[in-house]
């Protein structure tokens, strides 16, 4: 294991609140382990900071595992930085000794910046909200092993679940569309028995919730995929295309859409 | 006090389906006149307020991340286990009771852990029907593997990422009772305390994280599903964020704490690197069915794991243990890595390690199964410690992940502030002195969908509809002293952070109160413990306003609980004189070196009440356990 | 707006109608192709111009004209408010991005690819397709004795200034990056994937970009190259 200190210069968006104006303030820091985490490296600069009476730089974040979804930074130009993993999972290691390492809050109109680099991913609650569950009352299931799911379905199913809604996909995108999130849990429902009866109107009212947001459209650019922490194929995009149209095609509901808010 | 635990006559096997029988059910026209409030979106409270909702009360739910989607729940991943006997290995509920209660060494209530193996099964076929996507046989049909403590494989999974899927799918049925406007949900919002009127909980103070408005919730039920307390630790595999404030606040108003000083470190776990260090990371212990724990046989051996031949390594569990092998419960395995690593056969840099090799798993199965069974688990492992497992034994050591003990609560799960519920982890109720792996997941979701919603309607019932208003002097005098309470924080201007402190805090739990201790240490510990309650009162450094996002003041006033909670984690220890599960007293083993109990003197919950804080020593209420169904031997695992 | 038209100003409704139009204008490209070739047959134009004179007269190909124009005008209209829209949702641009690592140049660029596309055909339509609609014309006689208008004369003048050939070369190359992004994406979003077949389809894809645009281009250089011996 290595020990020798590395030094950074650390390049932060500051933002006071919502209504604030931002800007990137610049931060030396010194002697940081390349085995720890780039988190670890942002409580190390927060506690100097505090210590001079400055106020620590707010970001979000709380399992550390990569798991929970909370973590978010775009890093030196990357969701999540250069790997694709989460933020919490990046270790210093991946920066050169002396590089200066820009870090700004994700950047899209659904995800407002709360303060510094916290932003309100809440359009992604409002989403599944819409349509992505599957209604079934507490207490009112069959026996687990009444509905039979080839192995191949259930496997397919879970890689699209695994989705922790970080809104790297989002931040990632040119056109801070929301389609690899919203794909991932309508394929997940989609390809289950489960999800069947419900399968139209989730599909269609998830896209109506998610374009009522104001994410933008998806240009098949590939980015959002590239950068998920939990490699969420675009597979499930080209599937949710199919289920909406099908849907909308099919599907006997002529209403309009209320969003959400 | 006396302490009733309500617990149903009658045959084990009876009990619940009686008492299901004889509550008081709420008319579902009159459900909507009431209104419950649920702290935290985990597993326990995601499903009971979607449960609550779906059957007509009014909720008003609470976290303090962006998303009730975030909650801690979701970093488990080994899986839930449930008494279905899919693989006919003889399972049944009993033997999941037993199991359990053995497995939390014989220091848990009989009738809440057959509850608990009563209504596993329905959890599983729950989840299902939401669309959780368990691992599946090439048939159709649910898989099983294998967990710590138990000889049959009753543990349901979904990858490594069992917790995340459970968790998404109570999620799911909390949306849509949130889209349906049954809950409403307030995220980033933390509890500051609970508002009791004329001797019931009618509420809870919050305050809004972003504005840090200060705001008062009034409701018919206050339910607390606000998970453990391992970051006392300040080290531990909990999220950041997990914090004990909600319980404590509650046990400040006078609600019992039970068993504080049942903690459970988790055997696989990712050794400490460094000194900045904020987080350890959890190896699920699903790796122990396949991977082998071993030390070198000679003390201070630096080889390379690799260079050391098979006669040469110590694969310590399988020998002393021959039944369960590496298979052993979670305190037995943390203990002797611990134990091995004392005696100076500690690995690594730090010699704080075991190795979990795979080498035979490999080289039995294929590395493609392996992969296929953990993969995310490798890859987590290698991108933090920068070495290959599938080539390198892991590293693993011992870090604080749950804890058993938490508010005290009868059978109905509330405690003994009237209308004041416990669930989850943030009760103490199931799990005795050690939790057996797989199981927290299933006490959660059994806590959320299965038994609160049936017991909060006989209290509800009882009760009347009218609804208090938060302009009430009760609430304006809480409102008032927490108001005041975090000015007062925020008004020192020390030199310590409140990071500095919690991590002085976790350094000395875990010396002195953590995988092993003794009356001596602990004494010491008290007496630290108190002195850095004083550098928080006196030396703090604080910067900000409460009328913004303030993380400095979110740690701060969660660090104040963690100083008064572990000192009564110290108490409670050392009140203790005796060593079973979690809880080990070096002075009371065997002479091998396990667990001894004394069941003569301690076969009781100790239940600990509020006297007002620093210098004022709680006061201890005994409940004591009665073991009529299962006979209290030493655990064995050999 | 009624369920139809909610459903084609939708997100993904729009990129339906994007895909869609691509996809036939894909299709008009070949066609389009197959009547440059005529130009380098060594006949003084005979079939060029008896292929340009088939195609503005003919009932059916005349009817599917229309179809293209509406097309044309489809993809350019909804591309506009795609990017106009995909362009507010993100109001405040990072200070440092490396999207590069994670996208294709083309597929971020289509807005830009396709006004250089646009920009070419408005001066192609006006200097080949206007005057052969509504400009002055020389004639010509085929070998059948009809008058026709010679394009095959327009063109061959065209292709013999430099900067003509180099804007057509550039403009083709432009149509290539746009392909290379449009065709895969065009079946992505029209849901059309599968394990089995997405790859041919994306090798499909990569080969008409390539080879279409260059056919395209090949021929006004030919043309240059010969004139200009």
């Amino acid at each position: 294991m290595e020990h020798t200190g590395r030094s950074y210069t650390i390049k932060v968006w500051r933002q006071k609140n919502a209504q604030a104006q931002g800007s990137i303030q610049t931060y030396p820091l010194k002697d940081i382990s390349p085995d720890m985490s780039f988190l670890e490296m942002l409580d190390i600069l927060n506690e100097q900071l505090l210590q001079k009476g400055e106020d620590p730089i707010a970001f979000d974040h709380d399992c550390r595992e990569g798991i929970c979804g909370m973590c978010s930074l775009f890093i030196n130009g990357r969701a999540h930085g250069p790997l694709t993993t989460t933020t919490c999972q990046l270790h210093m290691r991946s920066f050169e000794n002396n590089e200066t390492i820009f870090i700004e809050p994700w950047r899209a109109k659904p995800f407002p910046v709360i303060k510094d680099l916290v932003v309100d991913r809440t359009a992604f609650d409002r989403i599944i909200q819409a349509g992505g569950y599957v209604t079934v009352r507490t207490g009112s299931a069959p026996d687990a092993n009444e509905i039979l799911i080839p192995k191949a379905i259930a496997d397919e199913a879970m890689d699209a679940a695994s989705c922790i809604g970080c809104g790297a996909c989002v931040a990632a995108c040119k056109n801070a569309s929301a389609m690899l999130f919203v794909s991932a849990k309508v394929s997940q429902l989609a390809l289950l028995p489960q999800g069947q009866s419900e399968r139209k109107q989730r599909a269609e009212r998830m896209v109506a919730q998610m374009d009522a947001e104001g994410f933008g459209a998806c240009t098949n650019t590939g980015a959002c995929a590239a950068e998920c922490p939990k490699q969420i194929s675009l597979v499930n995009i080209a599937r949710l295309n199919r289920e909406y149209l099908s849907a909308k095609i099919s599907s006997d509901n002529v209403e309009e859409y209320v969003p959400i808010k | 006090m006396q302490l009733d635990s309500k617990i149903p006559a009658g045959s084990l096997a009876e009990k619940w389906t009686k008492h299901k029988f004889n509550v008081k059910l709420v008319n579902p026209a009159n459900k909507r006149k009431y209104d419950i409030i649920v702290v935290g979106t985990g597993l326990a409270g995601a499903a009971a307020a979607a449960s609550f909702a779906e059957l007509g009360y009014n909720v008003n739910a609470f976290c303090f991340q962006d998303s009730p989607r975030r909650a801690h729940s979701i970093a488990a991943q080994g899986g839930i286990n449930a008494a279905k006997n899919y693989t006919n290995e003889g399972d049944s509920v009993h033997r999941l009771f037993y199991d359990t209660i053995k497995g939390g060494d014989f220091r848990a209530r009989e009738a809440n852990v057959h509850r608990l193996a009563e209504v596993s099964n329905d959890i599983i076929d729950q989840c299902v029907a939401q669309g959780v996507p368990f691992a599946r046989e090439y048939g159709g049909l649910l898989d099983n593997r294998s967990f710590g403590g138990s000889l049959v494989s009753r543990t349901f999974y979904a990858k490594g990422q069992t917790g995340q899927q459970l968790l998404l799918g109570a999620y799911s049925a909390l949306s849509r009772q949130i889209a349906l406007g049954k809950v409403k949900m307030h995220t980033r919002t933390e509890m500051l305390d609970v508002v009791m009127v004329d001797g019931k909980a009618r509420g809870i103070i919050t305050r809004n994280l972003i504005t840090g408005k200060i705001e008062a919730h009034s409701a018919h039920a206050v339910v607390l599903a606000t998970g453990g307390y391992s970051n006392v630790y300040f080290l531990s595999t909990n999220a950041m964020g997990s914090n004990v404030t909600a319980a404590w606040r509650a046990h400040r108003k006078g609600a019992l704490f039970a068993n504080p000083s049942y903690t459970q470190i988790h055997p696989t776990c990712i050794p400490v690197h460094g000194t900045q260090q904020s987080k350890l990371t959890l190896m699920s212990e699903s790796l122990r069915n396949d991977g082998r724990v071993w030390v070198p046989r000679t003390k201070g051996d630096t080889r390379k794991a690799k260079d050391i031949p098979e006669a040469e390594r110590f694969y310590y569990l399988e020998e002393k243990y021959p039944t369960f092998g590496n298979l052993v419960p979670r305190d037995v395995a943390s203990r002797n890595a611990k134990y091995m690593c004392d005696q100076g056969y500690g690995v690594g840099a730090s010699k704080l390690a075991v190795y979990l090799d795979f080498k035979d798993s490999i080289k039995r199965l294929g590395k493609k199964a392996i992969e296929e069974k953990y993969g995310n688990l490798f890859d987590m492992y290698q991108q933090i410690t920068n070495s290959n497992p599938y080539e390198e034994p892991m590293m693993i050591y011992p870090a604080p992940h749950y804890t058993m003990g938490g508010l005290w609560v009868d059978y109905n799960l509330m405690t003994n502030l009237t209308g004041l519920y416990a669930i989850g982890e943030a009760n103490f109720s199931d799990h005795g002195a050690n939790r057996l792996g797989a199981s927290a997941l299933m006490q959660g979701l059994a806590d959320g969908y299965f038994v609160i919603p049936y017991t909060i309607g006989d209290y509800l019932a009882t009760q009347k509809y009218d609804k208090i208003p938060t302009d009430h002097p009760e609430f304006k005098k809480a409102l008032d002293e927490n108001k005041a309470h975090l000015e007062s924080i925020l008004s020192r201007k020390g030199t310590k952070t409140p990071d500095e402190i919690h991590i002085e805090l976790g350094r000395i739990m875990m010396n002195y109160c953590g995988m092993s201790r003794t009356a001596e240490g602990l004494q010491e510990a008290r007496k630290k413990v108190q002195q850095l309650q004083h550098d928080f009162k006196n030396n703090l450094k604080m910067v900000g306003t409460n009328d913004e996002l303030n993380i400095t003041l979110e740690k701060a006033n969660r660090v104040e609980d963690f100083l008064e909670l572990g000192e009564l984690m110290i108490l409670d220890a050392l009140n203790r004189n005796e060593s079973c599960g979690g809880h080990f007293r070096e002075e009371y083993q065997t002479p091998e070196g396990e667990a001894l109990r004394n069941d003569n003197d301690f076969a009781y919950v100790a239940a600990w009440e509020y006297t007002g804080g620093a210098g004022k020593d709680p006061v201890l209420h005994k409940e004591e356990l009665e073991f009529e169904n299962v006979k209290l031997t030493q655990r064995s695992y050999k | 707006m009624n369920w139809f038209t909610r459903t084609l100003t939708s997100s993904i409704g729009r990129k339906l109608v994007m895909s869609l139009t691509g996809l036939f204008l894909c299709s008009f490209l070949v066609v389009h192709l197959i009547g440059n070739f005529q130009l380098l047959k060594t006949d003084s134009g005979e079939a060029f111009n008896a292929y340009a004179k088939f195609m503005t007269t003919f009932p059916l190909i005349k009817f599917i004209s229309y179809g293209l124009y509406a097309g044309i005008l489809l993809h350019i209209i909804q591309g506009i408010l795609l990017t106009l829209e995909n362009g507010k949702a993100r109001p405040v641009a990072y200070a440092y991005s490396k999207a590069g690592d994670t996208s294709s140049w083309a597929s971020r660029n289509m807005g830009l690819l396709g006004t250089v596309i646009f920009l070419f055909l408005a001066g192609h339509m006006t200097q080949f397709w206007g005057r052969m609609h509504f400009g002055e014309m020389p004639m010509v006689n085929l070998a059948n004795g009809d008058s026709v208008k010679d394009l095959y004369k327009i063109t061959m003048e065209a292709f013999a200034q430099p900067i003509m050939v180099a804007l057509y070369v550039l403009a083709m190359v432009a149509l290539a990056f746009h392909l290379l992004h449009g065709f895969k994406s065009a079946f992505q979003t029209l849901g059309l994937t599968h394990k089995k077949y997405t790859p041919t389809i994306e090798t499909l894809g990569y080969v008409f970009a390539i080879v279409i645009p260059a056919a395209f281009a090949v021929i006004p250089i030919l043309v240059f190259l010969m004139t200009n011996k």
